[in-house]
């Protein structure tokens, strides 16, 4: 006999109330990450120099552009995902895990604001 | 009430530590180490679109001896954790674990990691 509502059974989400949505998401940003980071890889190898007019070529070229973009949210999100796991395995105090997931959350999203706009400030300039 | 001098079931420090074991710890590590990465990623980035003088600093800074031996360890981290995390998918299929293949998987990503640094750093050259 279960005591779990027909409603609870439908959506499947346990007791922590987001299901399998963190390992999906970790999943999927995975091998997005390992198409965008081997491309990334290809890409600094093969830079002729990286001196200030030579990177603002490469970032502003619009398929580097475009390709930056998706490689920086991955990441941040990719990133996030892991930290969050991370701290909590390690911080057990409640108000303590609260706070530094809650900082491990405005950093990656800050990370990810500042990429967008400095790639899509070369990029347009460009 | 002291329950200090009960015996304790042992733990990592104890154990011969096989390579799966290795392998699955520098997963976290390098892992750790690439979010890192990614703010100095993002600062480079950032430091492109601020302008010259903002990017010669950061220049300056990958340039030490220490900036560069990072972004060796960078890239040793970067091609470990996308080798090992290829494998990690390919257990999430449910194959390859058994414990003589994963054994065997865990030598081929150490191989990988080698390798693909070091094609990284001859192309760069």
């Amino acid at each position: 006999m279960s005591l779990r509502s027909p409603l609870g059974r439908v959506l499947g989400l346990g007791t922590a109330k987001d299901g399998t949505s963190h390992w999906w998401g970790q999943r999927v940003s995975a091998i997005a990450l390992l198409i965008l980071g081997i491309w990334f890889a290809f890409l600094l190898a093969t830079m002729s120099g990286f001196s200030h007019s030579e990177a603002v070529a490469a970032i502003g070229r619009p398929i580097n552009s475009v390709l930056l973009l998706l490689l920086s949210a991955t990441l941040g999100y990719h990133s996030y995902l892991g930290i969050q796991v991370v701290i909590e395995d390690y911080v057990h105090a409640p108000g303590l895990k609260m706070l530094t997931l809650l900082i491990s959350r405005f950093a990656h999203v800050a990370l990810v604001a500042a990429a967008v706009f400095a790639v899509l400030k070369i990029g347009l300039n460009a | 009430m002291s329950n200090d001098d009960r015996p304790l079931s042992p733990h990592i420090s104890i154990y011969r530590w096989p390579i799966t074991m290795v392998l699955s710890i520098l997963h976290r590590i390098t892992g750790i180490a690439l979010s890192v990465g990614l703010v100095v990623l993002v600062t480079w980035l950032f430091d492109a679109a601020s302008g010259p003088e903002a990017y010669s600093v950061f220049m300056a800074v990958m340039d030490s001896v220490i900036g560069k031996l990072m972004l060796i360890a960078w890239s040793l981290a970067f091609f470990y954790h996308l080798s090992n995390g290829a494998r990690h998918l390919v257990w999430d299929s449910g194959r390859g674990l058994e414990k003589s293949s994963a054994n065997l998987s865990s030598w081929l990503v150490l191989a990988a990691t080698v390798a693909l640094t070091a094609v990284f750093w001859w192309a760069a050259s």
